[in-house]
């Protein structure tokens, strides 16, 4: 065409004028910490697994959060889940059932036979991991996925530490289990059952063993003073618990009292009526409000017909099953003191959840260990004061869940590699906290989250069927496109859209977006509308 | 189990893309190869909303037409800063004639493309309120009633930016501009009765007309892919933020785009044939003080507490509310 | 084929054989006769494959064919008069673009007072607009000027007024010869648009230029209108060849071989200036005259061939600049720079206002004793505006001018609504 002088002009000339020039602020892309990453003990990326399950990748979903967490299917039924408790989503209506996803992953997983893709090459270190709990099964996981060859030795009989003797059927069913523990041992590691470890040094010496993880869990009941005839049925929760893993089920009776106010007492008062109690009743020292267990337990007790005493102490305990229970009140501080007023209560037996101890007994000869609580004192990088012995899970100082269990057997896991490697192992610095006041929540459509189904209650009081279901693949789907995405980039495209400068290139799928500085002009709209927070404005230097 | 119908934060809803959807069910901005009618180096000011507004409705009607497209601007910022000699950032077949007769000169590429036979080349309009409301009106109204195949995009900052923000039809009360300054008893724009050129366009019972606003990009590009498919004289009106004659933050655009919608004050709906078809409901309703307050246009209405004034824009946000269904949810969802 | 016919609906007819693809029609009297014959043609479907849109006004005809032409096609329309003004802004614009837009102006007044009557204000008031402005001497001339209009506009790619005395021409009824439409179309090839809005190669038409180009923009403006001087006269001899009779080209002399007075005059009085003449001429009065047909570009070297062996010009002007006096002169004045000759400025024909033979054959006299003044009105009532200048003297609440003097002169015009 024959274009008249400057009045007519070619198409798309003006990328010669370089609007970036004008800035004096850009934008940059940043990833910040999921809160719920940021709260969960095993250190899990939820918010990268979630984006996989999103788009109903599951196996890759899965493959994320095995990364940090080899027992999905475990975790997503016994994990107290802080990550949803954190979670941002909580503000705008209801945080994201992030637990009830991962079981759906860890179910899929085990339906499906997924496994785990053994190490490329060996260290040619050996380690021994000592407890077959969640933190030594984990341990042992991640130390096999970094080539080292690796050990497990368990004085029980079965692997699965306190999720086996612990934690009742109806919340956790054996065979997810035995097969989660399966999948580890299938890495090829070695697991050496009903053998209890008396002396560390002893058994690393002639194990040829490089480095130890010592992960042997709480088992020994904590006692309370209660004085008891000489016939009273006195147990305690653990014993009642583990004894539910063997052939001859605990004999309870009809009437049962649990006395303490943990997770504990809850399971063993729920085991009490699937035995076939007619009464189980929670003696606890104060009230609703200050009782340790959680609460969706305590509802679920409280729905199968346990009955709780609030605000009672147990004084003592007569030979035909007469307690004498004394009334609290809270005092100012909130702690509960006898108020002088008793009532009685008849039971058949009276079960102790009062907490555990550690069994410490096989570190008696190791030099330089620091000992307090009852429990072994570890450094930021679990190791104990003896070098190359670490430690963790219910042994070190900590919450004592399932999940924390299993964070300290990763953490343990990546520190005992780089120490074998004559190095330290640096975790790769924190992103800043992506707070619900970084996010554009306008994007986000209003999706209340779906809630599991759970058994008829009929079922529950006299089966050991498991009581909350999972979700079908629709639900879980859905419940993980409630995530938000919190200071990641999910490729929603709205830097992409929203920019009046065309100055956003997109990357094409997974690869994100990137920032075309020549024409830029920093009006930070890009900023203001990333729904989840993961653009910032940073001032241009000259 | 009660099933829900899946309704996510990523489908369907508010954001421009969604990697979970199929490529062709995406909007258009969210495409890698989006035409980008007006490309990177443009001059509009930081944070213009007419220029994103223009990107995405030619976008859209590009692709609606699947590029056989001809746009006709009046003079105004959207002209002025997008072909300054020797650089122009549009990519389509483009031509700015004058202030007051895009909608004609419009009329005029239809007519030849009827005539040529080639009638899959489709005409847009586009001006400023100004150009629209104002000094265009008359061309606008005669190419609506002659129902000439051409669609007509009014953007609409509500004053005349490019001479230096001076009062237009579509300025709405009380805002402060250049030739109404927020001085004496009434500072501000007078309290006028308001020229509502949907309405006004509705009243040409021509096939479509609707409003749309730069914060609801997936209803301004179905209004737009509508449009396009229908033939005779079409108006979209365009809701852009000024961040310059607003006084807003450039990068509070959308950010106040959007509080216009959800107060009431700028009502999104359709009309076929004269007869409204559909609005889009307010998701979250805010008072017009959230709005108000991100500009300084409205400043002297917060710094002596004008509260009579402040009601008469809440009366005006909320006749709209009445009038238009705005809270009501739409029959399907 | 040779056809008894109203001026106007002999250009209708002209138009119509140059195959017009946008007409846009908007009445104002006295072109609407030649839209309405288009609309005619088109509805009944004589004239095919052409769109025919009433618009709203003379702003919108204007701006439409603006459009039409821009995206390639043949564009038309026609205005007089207060219209003419109304679409000022676009006369400018279609310049500007460069689109070869062909407008028939019926020549008017243009008021106030209102006037529906010829003379050339509208027209002139439009002369620098960038137009290439050609005027008709007769109906024919009219005719064939459209003809040669649209190639003209199209090869240069310039728009291209044809103007023709309102009434006097468009109203009159007189024997033309309306071409073939094979002859039409051998002398007029289809239009190939210079530029087009076209999806297959996009362009950017309509920049905004500043200082740095504005300058050379206008002077390549200008720079066209002198292709033009080139191009109109070959297009005259061409469509003389084709056509076997002379229209158009840049300047009409008349017997001003030896004249030692010349006449110049544009538009349909050049007729009754022609016919003063040959009575003179007869008398032994040495006496031309010259016809301007292309007022713009204007032909300086030709006017200035034409009369610079004369002792005297007499410009006949049918528009006034009010506080200088004649705008053809000016052109005139410029062509003869350098040259010493006498020049009257005779402001004639003003609203409608009857040139007679008579009135002319006096003014001539008188030029040719070098007794005119340098600006004469002709036939102006003197003892009308003695009057009217006491009128309103006497009184600062005078009233209106115009309605004084009509209620004076009690003329019929004052019933015209
Ligand atoms: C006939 C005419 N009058 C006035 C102007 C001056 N002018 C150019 S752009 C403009 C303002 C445009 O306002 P609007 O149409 O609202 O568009 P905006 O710049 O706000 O996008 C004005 C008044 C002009 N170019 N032409
Ligand atoms: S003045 Fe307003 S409309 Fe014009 S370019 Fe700037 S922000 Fe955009
Ligand atoms: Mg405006």
């Amino acid at each position: 065409m024959d274009k008249p002088f400057a009045i007519t002009l070619d198409v798309g000339s003006s990328l010669a004028n370089k609007t970036g020039s004008w800035r004096t602020s850009r934008p940059v892309y940043v990833d910040r910490l999921p809160p719920c990453n940021h709260a969960c003990p095993a250190g899990e990326n939820i918010q990268s697994w979630l984006y996989h399950a999103e788009a109903g990748d599951y196996e890759a979903a899965w493959r994320v959060l095995t990364l940090d967490n080899p027992l999905p299917a475990i975790m997503g039924r016994v994990c107290y889940h802080p990550c949803e408790t954190a979670c941002n989503r909580g503000k705008l209506d209801e945080s994201v059932g992030i637990n009830s996803v991962e079981r759906f992953l860890g179910d899929e997983a085990l339906k499906l036979a997924w496994r785990f893709e053994p190490p490329v090459r060996d260290s040619g270190k050996r380690v021994l991991v000592v407890g077959a709990g969640p933190s030594g099964l984990a341990a042992a996981y991640h130390l096999r996925l970094l080539g080292h060859a690796v050990t497990i030795i368990e004085a029980g009989p079965l692997a699965g530490g306190m999720m086996r003797f612990g934690i009742p059927k109806y919340r956790l069913p054996r065979d997810v289990l035995d097969a989660e523990i399966q999948r580890i041992l299938d890495l090829g590691i070695e697991l050496q059952l009903n053998r209890k470890v008396s002396n560390i040094l002893d058994t690393m010496h002639s194990g040829a063993f490089d480095a130890a993880f010592l992960a042997v869990g709480a088992h020994i009941a904590k006692r309370a003073y209660i004085p008891a005839g000489s016939t009273a049925r006195m147990l305690d929760a653990i014993s009642v618990l583990r004894g539910m893993e063997g052939e001859d089920k605990p004999l309870l009776g009809r009437r049962v009292v649990v006395y303490g106010g943990g997770n504990t007492a809850l399971d063993v008062a729920r085991t009490a009526k699937r035995l076939g109690a007619s009464d189980a009743i929670i003696v606890y020292r104060r009230t609703r409000e200050k009782m340790p267990a959680h609460d969706f337990e305590v509802e679920e007790a409280l729905q199968e017909g346990v009955l709780i005493k609030w605000l009672s102490t147990i004084r003592n305990m007569a030979d035909e099953g007469t307690l004498t229970v004394e009334k609290m009140r809270l005092d100012d501080q909130g702690f509960p003191q006898p108020t002088g007023e008793f009532e009685t209560l008849e039971t058949d037996s009276l079960v102790l959840a009062l907490g555990q101890d550690v069994d410490l007994s096989l570190l008696d000869d190791v030099p330089d260990l620091v000992i307090e609580h009852g429990v072994v004192q570890v450094a930021s990088n679990m190791m104990t004061g003896h070098a190359g012995i670490f430690a963790g899970g219910d042994m070190v100082p900590s919450e004592r869940t399932v999940t924390v269990a299993v964070g300290h057997g990763k953490k343990a896991a990546r520190h005992i590699d780089a120490w074998l490697r004559g190095g330290r192992y640096a975790p790769p610095p924190a992103h800043k906290l992506a707070a619900f006041e970084s996010l554009n929540a306008w994007y986000y459509a209003d999706a209340p989250k779906t809630t599991q189904p759970v058994l008829d209650l009929a079922r529950r009081a006299s089966t050991f069927d498991e009581v909350v279901r999972g979700l079908d693949e629709s639900t879980a789907l859905f419940e993980a496109r409630r995530c938000l995405s919190c200071g990641n980039c999910f490729e929603c495209d709205n830097c992409y859209g929203v920019c009046p400068d065309n100055a956003v290139i997109k990357l094409g799928p997974g690869k994100r977006f990137e920032f075309n500085y020549d024409y830029c002009k920093g009006c930070g709209i890009c900023v203001a509308e990333c729904p989840c927070g993961a653009i910032e404005m940073i001032p241009e230097t000259i | 189990m009660e099933m829900q119908t899946v309704k996510f934060y990523q489908t369907g809803t508010f954001t421009v893309g969604n990697r979970l959807l199929a490529e062709d069910e995406r909007s258009v901005q969210a495409n890698m190869h989006r035409t980008n009618s007006l490309n990177s180096g443009h001059r509009a000011c930081q944070g213009c909303g007419e220029a994103l507004g223009a990107r995405y409705a030619i976008d859209a009607a590009m692709r609606s037409t699947s590029g056989e497209l001809i746009a006709v601007n009046a003079t105004g910022c959207l002209e002025v800063f997008s072909t300054p000699y020797p650089e122009t950032s549009w990519k389509i077949p483009w031509i700015h004639s004058l202030f007051g007769n895009a909608a004609a000169v419009a009329s005029g590429v239809a007519a030849a493309m009827r005539v040529r036979g080639r009638s899959a080349v489709r005409v847009v309009a586009q001006g400023g309120d100004g150009g629209t409301t104002d000094i265009g009106f008359g061309c606008l109204s005669g190419m609506f009633e002659r129902n000439d195949d051409v669609l007509y995009i009014c953007y609409d900052n509500e004053a005349y930016m490019n001479t230096g923000v001076q009062r237009s039809s579509a300025t709405p009360p009380a805002a402060r501009t250049a030739t109404t300054p927020a001085l004496g008893r009434e500072p501000g724009n007078v309290f006028g009765t308001g020229k509502n050129v949907p309405l006004i366009a509705m009243a040409h019972s021509i096939p479509y007309v609707a409003t749309a606003s730069v914060a609801n990009l997936r209803d301004l590009e179905r209004k737009v892919a509508k449009a396009m498919t229908i033939s005779g004289a079409r108006y979209v009106h365009i809701h852009v933020p000024c961040p310059l004659g607003w006084g807003s933050l450039p990068a509070d655009t959308i950010k106040v785009a959007r509080l216009a919608v959800e107060s009431g004050l700028f009502p999104l709906f359709e009309a076929e044939h004269g007869e409204i078809t559909g609005r889009t409901p307010i998701r979250r309703k805010v008072p017009v003080t959230d709005y108000l307050r991100l500009q300084k246009r409205f400043a002297h209405l917060f710094n002596v507490a004008d509260e009579p004034r402040i009601a008469r824009i809440q009366a005006i946000a909320d006749r709209n509310i009445a009038k238009f269904g705005l809270l009501e949810t739409p029959a399907h969802g | 084929m040779l056809k008894q016919i109203e001026g106007s609906r002999a250009v209708a007819e002209a138009i119509a054989r140059c195959r017009p693809e946008v007409i846009c029609a908007y009445p104002i009297t006295p072109q609407t006769h030649i839209v309405e014959g288009l609309g005619e043609m088109v509805k009944s479907g004589e004239l095919a494959n052409c769109e025919f849109i009433n618009v709203e006004s003379e702003f919108a005809a204007l701006s439409v064919a603006i459009g039409a032409s821009a995206a390639g096609a043949r564009a038309y329309t026609a205005t007089a008069s207060q219209g003419l003004l109304f679409m000022a802004e676009a006369v400018y614009n279609a310049a500007g673009l460069g689109l070869p837009i062909v407008m028939t102006i019926g020549n008017r007044a243009i008021g106030a007072p209102i006037n529906i009557w010829n003379d050339h204000s509208d027209s002139m008031s439009m002369r620098d607009a960038g137009w290439i402005q050609l005027y008709a001497a007769t109906n024919q001339e009219a005719l064939d000027l459209h003809i040669q209009a649209f190639r003209l506009a199209e090869e240069l790619s310039c728009p291209v007024m044809v103007c023709m005395d309102g009434f006097i021409l468009t109203h009159a009824y007189e024997r033309v010869d309306v071409p073939a439409q094979d002859d039409v179309d051998a002398f007029l090839p289809s239009f190939e648009p210079r530029q087009v809005l076209d999806p297959a190669e996009p362009v950017s038409m309509g920049a905004m230029v500043g200082p740095e180009a504005f300058t050379e923009v206008r002077y390549l403006a200008h720079h066209k209108q002198l292709r033009a001087l080139e191009l109109i006269p070959k297009l005259s001899a061409a469509f003389q060849a084709r056509f076997g009779r002379s229209s158009g080209s840049l300047v009409k002399p008349y017997r001003t071989e030896d004249a030692e007075t010349i006449v110049v005059a544009l538009g349909s009085v050049n007729g009754t200036i022609q016919e003063v003449v040959d009575e003179m001429r007869d008398a032994g009065v040495k006496i031309g005259s010259l016809a301007i047909c292309s007022f713009r570009p204007f032909p300086l070297e030709q006017v200035r061939d034409a009369l610079r062996h004369a002792k005297r010009v007499v410009v006949i002007e049918k528009c006034l600049a009010v506080g200088l006096g004649g705008i053809v002169s000016d052109g005139v004045r410029n062509a003869l720079s350098g040259i010493v000759l006498r020049g009257y400025t005779v402001i004639a024909g003003l609203g409608g206002r009857a040139i007679t033979r008579a009135a002319l054959r006096q003014l001539f006299r008188d030029a040719g004793n070098d007794v005119l003044e340098q600006l004469t009105f002709l036939d102006l009532d003197e003892g009308l505006i003695q009057y009217e200048l006491e009128r309103e003297a006497q009184a600062r609440r005078s009233g209106p001018t115009a309605e004084a003097i009509l209620r004076r002169v009690g003329t019929v015009a004052s019933q015209v609504a």
